[in-house]
């Protein structure tokens, strides 16, 4: 047992809480938990916004994007947030409906497969939504929804209630197939071994030997060939295309630093932000870093279409994708 | 009853202050978020069929984990092996596993790619799945029969030495010890048992989801999510929780009204003999009984430390130190939850039967609680006048104190009433009250209880994910939470140790707490 760490983690666990009386402003920034995680961007992030801002970063995690959303809503226009990172744009629309975000007035060049214009919303990084395989265990690999469909191959996949990437799927069959999408979701009910509440159980189900392929991003067989050297791991391209995930970020209207918070969100596509993004979050840089892309990138499959609805049609479609799904899966 | 002169000033005494907490924290905690609420919007088709799913899955799980005990538990009793405290000491596992990591090890051995499947496929027999109610089914039995047979197994070492001699003598067999002792025990012991499980069931989420195979297997609590996550609808989460809520008190009064207290009158805490189970059949029945619980509960638990094992010795820092911030929270937790249940189980025994029910069906609510409801309104509340972030670490502790406190009474009341029942009058008699009374008649009557419903409240909320969720910052992660954060980052396999860190630690914790209260009866 490697002691040091052992050792190092009790003791500045036990130690008192430093309060150190600070004059700096605090920015305070609501995100999803894995972005606060010790392997995820949060420290970096942190660690290169301050040695520049003469501030200091607080991240809080609330659950996954769409806890961040109910976090904020609740907590309205007193909200102690003063960035709110990691909506994706199936949650925008609530998002900006609540009047709770300010314009970003800002136009960065970014790397998106689509256009962004949004007013309130900056991505700050993306990826396709896809199903990920083993290659050493399925040889032939399904080139379309139906093809999987008609396939003896078994999924897991996340609840669309529960999960952001559960959601991603209802409006990738929803945004290829139109009003099929019930009809591609009946096919599919045999062949999905179960539905998981978020995505670490599906992937941990899919790593496991219990699905042959589990929904997840066309980037998390670089996860596995990067950290791992283990290139087994492939996503599958399907020629309808494949949604997006733009997971972005915005700035509260009622924060109390509104300065700092404006210029975390320029800094965000900068290339000391972005730089993190590909090896921790394990998603594509919204602006590619004068770096490029790590070695191993350059593997991945590249979607022939990018599909993505707005965030408005997200949200006026989400009711009815979600009936359909739920019929067509509890028959 | 002697203290008949008084009842209700003196219960409401002893066990008013934690009793008011309770109500606090459940009812208040789901009236805060109400109140947020816009308005109410009515339930729809898919809710009621939620609904009937919730009740029916925890129906079955209560009643399979309730009934597969007896054997089990009635084998443990009355028979001596080596590894036989061992063992005991394993059925405090699963329940106290995170339910994702629970999951992993039953489908190591039950699952599509499973040991068993495996088998089948030996055999040449085509695999079976569990997805579906029979999945929900079978997780839930694996993290509450063991809590089953503990309970059964401490009612039945509880009925007294002097009994099983007496029926011997009388030459009774197995048959009529069968009716005259452990029949009555059952009756006193089981709706109980049944009740807890049932309400654990109810509020049932991961692992309803994640076995469950699809929205067929739709919960209330997932009901409750979708609510206040997909829906932003306060009022809708809040009103299915009151559903929730309604449906457990029901099933509260309904098992308790049938419960009937056993008498056995006092003992000399004599160790048991039991001459009614030497014959060979009896042997093999015990045998088989113990043989089958063991390898269904220890083949999962064995595949996950199998896993996580090659992991655990490279696990990083943080990992380590939320282990150790995990232990505080779980110390803390266990001294809240003795601190709430040890009145509130002697009020309950003192008070006349009905403030007694209306006391026990009251501790029963955290179980009835969704701890989504209740950690949104604990943060609903606070947050006029702390940082909630701030205080993660506390509201944490103070959760998990709630949760365990059903469990803890239910281990304590028993001994609670026949340490009132066999003692009561005597110390009545002496004057004895408040500290001496508590110091030398309840404590010493209560020491093998007290340990270990203590030791199932720290490792409850060791293996507890719970509001640390809502709560969190990067500073504050519990060992549970920066096991699904492993997971989220890809990192199944330091996951996988971190599991096994985390079911080493609550063990030990049991194991050490729990120790001296082996209900083991030539202790």
């Amino acid at each position: 047992m490697r002691l040091s760490p052992m050792i190092a983690g009790f003791l500045s666990a036990l130690a008192p809480f430093a309060a150190l009386a600070e004059e700096k402003p605090v920015l305070t920034i609501y995100t999803y938990d894995s972005f606060v995680s010790d392997w995820g961007p949060g420290p970096a992030v942190k660690a290169a916004f301050e040695t520049y801002c003469a501030c200091t970063v607080e991240f809080v995690g609330a659950g996954d994007g769409a806890a961040l959303l109910a976090r904020v809503l609740i907590e309205g226009a007193d909200s102690p947030a003063d960035v709110v990172l990691g909506l994706d744009t199936n949650l925008t629309a609530e998002a900006a409906a609540s009047g709770l975000f300010a314009p970003h007035g800002q136009n960065p060049e970014l790397d998106l497969p689509v256009s962004w214009s949004d007013p309130l919303f900056l991505p700050y990084d993306w990826g396709y939504f896809a199903f990920v395989y083993d290659r050493t265990k399925t040889v032939s690999v399904p080139a379309d929804f139906e093809a999987l469909a008609a396939s003896d191959l078994k999924i897991a996949i996340q609840d669309p209630r529960s999960s952001t990437p559960g959601l991603g799927l209802l409006l990738w069959v929803r945004k290829a197939y139109g009003d099929r999408a019930a009809e591609v979701w009946s096919a599919l009910s045999d062949n999905i071994v179960t539905v998981t509440p978020g995505w670490s159980e599906a992937y941990g189900l899919f790593l496991n030997g219990e699905a042959d392929a589990v929904l997840s991003y066309t980037t998390s067989p670089a996860y596995h060939l990067i950290a791992e050297g283990d290139d087994t791991k492939a996503a599958m391209p399907f020629t309808e295309g494949h949604y997006l995930q733009v997971e972005v970020a915005g700035r509260l209207a009622a924060s109390d630093t509104p300065d700092v918070a404006d210029r975390f969100l320029a800094f965000m596509t900068t290339d000391a932000f972005q730089s993190v993004i590909p090896e921790t979050n394990w998603m594509y840089p919204a602006k590619t870093p004068a770096g490029g892309l790590p070695m191993g990138f350059e593997t991945l499959v590249i979607p022939s279409e990018a599909l993505l609805f707005t965030a408005d049609e997200a949200r006026d479609i989400r009711e009815k994708a979600l009936a359909e799904w739920q019929t067509a899966l509890s028959q | 009853m002697a203290d008949r002169a008084q009842p209700v000033a003196r219960t409401l005494a002893t066990g008013g202050v934690p009793a008011a907490l309770l109500l606090a924290l459940t009812l208040g905690t789901l009236a805060f978020v109400a109140v947020r609420a816009d308005g109410f919007s009515a339930l729809g088709p898919a809710d009621w069929v939620a609904v009937r799913f919730t009740l029916w899955q925890a129906f079955l799980s209560a009643l399979l984990s309730s009934l597969l005990a007896i054997p089990v538990a009635r084998a443990l009793a009355r028979r001596r092996f080596p590894g036989r405290g061992l063992l005991i000491a394993l059925l405090g596992a699963p329940f106290i596993l995170p339910v994702i990591v629970a999951v992993m090890g039953l489908l190591a051995v039950f699952g599509r790619a499973g040991l068993l499947n495996d088998g089948l496929a030996l055999l040449g027999i085509p695999p079976v799945s569990i997805y579906g109610l029979g999945g929900v089914v079978l997780a839930h039995v694996f993290l509450n029969l063991p809590l089953a047979i503990r309970l059964l197994l401490q009612s039945w070492l509880a009925i007294p030495a002097e009994r099983f001699r007496l029926a011997a003598s009388l030459g009774m067999g197995p048959q009529e010890v069968s009716r005259f002792l452990e029949r009555p025990m059952l009756r006193a012991a089981l709706p109980g048992i049944f009740l807890a499980i049932f309400l654990v069931c109810l509020t049932s989420f991961a692992v309803a989801l994640t076995l469950g195979g699809g929205p067929r297997a739709t919960t209330v609590e997932l009901a409750i999510y979708q609510a206040f996550r997909f829906d932003f609808d306060l009022g809708r989460a809040a009103l299915l929780a009151v559903i929730q809520a309604t449906l457990s008190l029901t099933a509260a009064i309904i098992a308790l009204r049938v419960t009937v207290p056993a008498a056995f009158g006092a003992g000399l805490d004599r160790p048991i003999e039991r001459w009614d189970a030497t014959g060979g059949l009896l042997k093999l029945q015990d045998t088989t009984a113990i043989l089958l619980a063991a390898a269904f509960l220890v083949m999962p638990l064995a595949a996950i430390v199998l896993r996580g094992l090659p992991a655990l010795a490279t696990l990083p820092g943080p990992v380590w130190q939320a282990a150790a911030r995990s232990l505080t929270v779980a110390l803390a937790s266990m001294s809240l939850t003795i601190a709430l249940a040890l009145p509130l189980a002697i009020a309950t025994a003192r008070a006349r039967s009905g403030l007694a029910r209306g006391l026990d069906s009251l501790a029963m609510l955290p179980l009835a609680t969704s701890p989504l409801v209740l950690g949104t309104g604990l943060f609903l509340v606070l947050r006029p006048v702390a940082d909630p972030v701030a205080l993660a670490l506390p509201v944490t502790a103070l959760a998990n104190a709630t949760l365990a406190l059903p469990f803890a009474l239910r281990i304590l009341l028993p001994a609670a009433h026949a340490a009132e029942a066999d003692f009561g009058r005597l110390a009545d008699s002496l004057g004895m009250s408040g500290f001496a009374r508590l110091r030398l008649m309840t404590l010493p009557r209560l020491a093998r209880p007290l340990r270990y419903s203590a030791a199932l409240a720290a490792a409850l909320s060791m293996g507890d994910l719970g509001v640390i969720a809502l709560f969190s910052d990067p500073d504050h992660a519990t060992l549970p939470l920066q096991l699904y954060r492993l997971m989220g980052a890809y990192r199944m396999s330091d996951a996988a140790g971190a599991a096994v860190l985390l079911l080493l630690l609550s063990f030990t914790l049991f194991w050490v707490l729990d120790r001296g209260g082996r209900p083991d009866a030539r202790a």
